[in-house]
């Protein structure tokens, strides 16, 4: 079962055929969401009608490309915005716990690092429900007794952010602990010998050694963001991020323009995270 | 040497300056909203916008047995996703620890990670192309012979595991293969040394180590599932019957928030016994499993 011991070619040949099938039933979906993107059909199925950039750049229905159908490429920038504010709280508050948690004791820190852990057990459905309700509470709580209308946390884009950003910290702080466990403490010693501010010692040695693990967490959490569909739907208000938009669509009967849209998702994922898989090393991408 | 002792004020400062942001998030976006979920959980309606606290909504999920019923389900279709899913990956992630060497070994676990990077709608998404009645899969079968007329494939029970597997095969390739990785070979070759099979090897060398792997595993596939919305929904469509989808009906078209309060503290107190059940079987702790 190992190379160093002899097998008979069946076995090894019928591990290589079964690895091939399950690559196949991996890839499988992938590849024909983005084949089916470049055919001239209404819809997204057989038979091939031939191959056709419609899809992507058509400006008049009934075959409206993706770059003149406004709903869409609105829905893109919004998941823009909200992935770009969770990402900024998200790593800002992770670099904040791995110092916590890498550098400092005090009294109840494993317990509080469980708790950090909790987001991870807890369905994204139900993290998005709870969050929902307490922000409802607390407006309705405004409204009664002081008749003001917090528009801010009723359904809507902030509400969105705030949901993401409660699981994607937990993430983010994995991360970024990770690399800071590793870190050699004498390197900022030396600074400090040197003369340096225990601040500029942080900023000018311990920062930039980090740098890899934020990048790093910064590409994860923008990805899960602009990818997150569970929380994102109990949250939601009246403008809708990309998965929302395309969940409508895909509800109402997709045509091809939701594949246009699935092949850019899937490349640019797929480039990001490849790239940073390759630049900071496998260990904090697999997690 | 610095020394934790040395300067005791700032540092406490210090400490005090990193725990804020930590303690607010935790507080505000973690721990309250549950609890608010909990305490909206037991109120009851007396009358127009009157509530008092009570058990009916808990009453209320025993009695309907539609509620229970699809609360059953889907632990039961989780569990089964989750011993395919280890079925399935147990293989290749030894294919892709053991019998692969240098390059192809990379090549093959990045491949794995790809399907997690694109988001959940495109994967399903996909399923939906190849899978419903003017799919890939119908049409192939009536073009190689196999079929008359066209067939449905999705909305059945079959459809939702296969959507289930696929979406939780990542969390159990990656940790076995690691952990298999560290499973030294000449530990093999003992074990043939002394007369084993393969069989008797595999049940007692190659899974004892692989344990903390298949529990971690596991555990993070039933979570998974258990609390998946998209799959169930656009793979099962009406007939999926989904925990999750109960939920979301509760909440945004029945809007009986307390009904739904219920059912959310009830799906996230059985995923926490499970965790808790598997931690203590295994004897791992929480934050190592997670991290």
């Amino acid at each position: 079962m190992i190379p160093s011991i002899p097998q008979s070619t069946l076995f090894k040949s019928s591990f290589r055929l079964y690895a091939f099938i399950f690559f196949a039933f991996l890839m499988a979906p992938l590849v024909v969401v983005a084949v089916f993107a470049f055919n001239d059909s209404m819809f997204p199925s057989l038979p091939w009608h031939g191959f056709t950039w419609d899809w992507f750049f058509s400006d008049s229905e009934p075959k409206l490309g993706l770059f003149h159908d406004p709903q869409l490429y609105q829905s893109i920038a919004t998941s823009f915005l909200v992935a770009t504010c969770t990402t900024v709280l998200a790593v800002a508050l992770a670099v904040n716990n791995a110092f916590l948690f890498e550098r400092s004791t005090f009294r109840g820190k494993s317990i509080l690092y469980m708790l950090m852990l909790l987001p991870l057990v807890i369905p994204g459905v139900i993290l998005g429900v709870s969050i929902l309700i307490m922000s409802s509470s607390i407006a309705n709580y405004f409204d009664d007794v002081w008749a003001i209308d917090i528009e801010l946390l009723r359904p809507g884009l902030t509400l969105v952010v705030i949901g993401q950003f409660a699981f994607i910290t937990t993430i983010c702080t994995l991360i970024v602990a990770a690399r800071l466990r590793n870190f050699d403490l004498s390197l900022e010693e030396a600074a400090l010998n040197l003369g340096a501010s225990k601040l500029q010692a942080i900023r000018t040695i311990t920062i930039p050694y980090l740098l890899p693990a934020i990048i790093g967490a910064a590409v994860i959490s923008f990805l899960m963001s602009f990818e997150n569909f569970n929380t994102t739907l109990m949250l939601v208000g009246s403008d809708s991020p990309l998965t929302i938009t395309l969940y409508d669509r895909l509800r109402e009967g997709a045509t091809p323009v939701i594949n246009v849209v699935s092949l850019l998702l899937m490349l640019a994922s797929v480039v990001l995270a490849l790239g940073n898989y390759f630049l900071t090393g496998r260990k904090s991408t697999a997690e | 040497m610095m020394t934790k002792g040395k300067s005791k004020t700032p540092l406490k400062l210090g400490l005090l300056l990193l725990l804020c942001p930590l303690l607010l998030w935790l507080v505000l976006l973690v721990i309250l909203p549950q609890l608010t979920m909990l305490n909206i959980s037991l109120q009851e309606r007396v009358a127009p916008r009157i509530y008092e606290y009570g058990f009916s909504n808990y009453i209320e999920f025993f009695t309907e047995p539609l509620y229970w019923n699809t609360f059953l389900r889907t632990a039961v279709m989780s569990i089964i996703a989750t011993v395919l899913t280890l079925i399935i990956a147990f293989p290749i992630s030894y294919y892709i620890a053991k019998m692969l060497r240098g390059r192809a070994k990379g090549l093959l676990l990045v491949l794995c990670l790809i399907p997690f990077w694109v988001s959940e709608l495109v994967r399903t998404y996909g399923w939906m192309i190849l899978l419903r009645e003017s799919g890939v899969v119908s049409s192939f079968l009536q073009y190689i012979g196999m079929t008359e007329g066209p067939i449905e494939f999705l909305y059945t029970d079959a459809t939702i595991m296969l959507g289930l597997v696929y979406s939780s095969m990542l969390f159990m390739v990656v940790p076995l293969t690691s952990t298999l990785e560290s499973l030294d070979d000449s530990y093999i070759e003992a074990g043939y040394d002394l007369g084993g099979n393969g069989l008797s090897v595999f049940w007692q060398i190659i899974v004892p180590h692989a344990k903390p792997a298949i529990i971690s595993g596991c555990i993070v596939v039933f979570m998974l599932t258990l609390g998946n919305y998209l799959t169930p929904i656009l793979l099962g469509g009406k007939s999926s019957l989904w925990f999750t989808e109960q939920i979301f009906t509760q909440f945004i078209t029945r809007f009986n928030w307390q009904q739904g309060s219920a059912f959310g503290v009830l799906l996230l107190s059985i995923s926490s016994l499970i965790v808790w059940l598997g931690l203590k079987l295994s004897r791992q702790s929480f934050s190592k499993v997670m991290s």
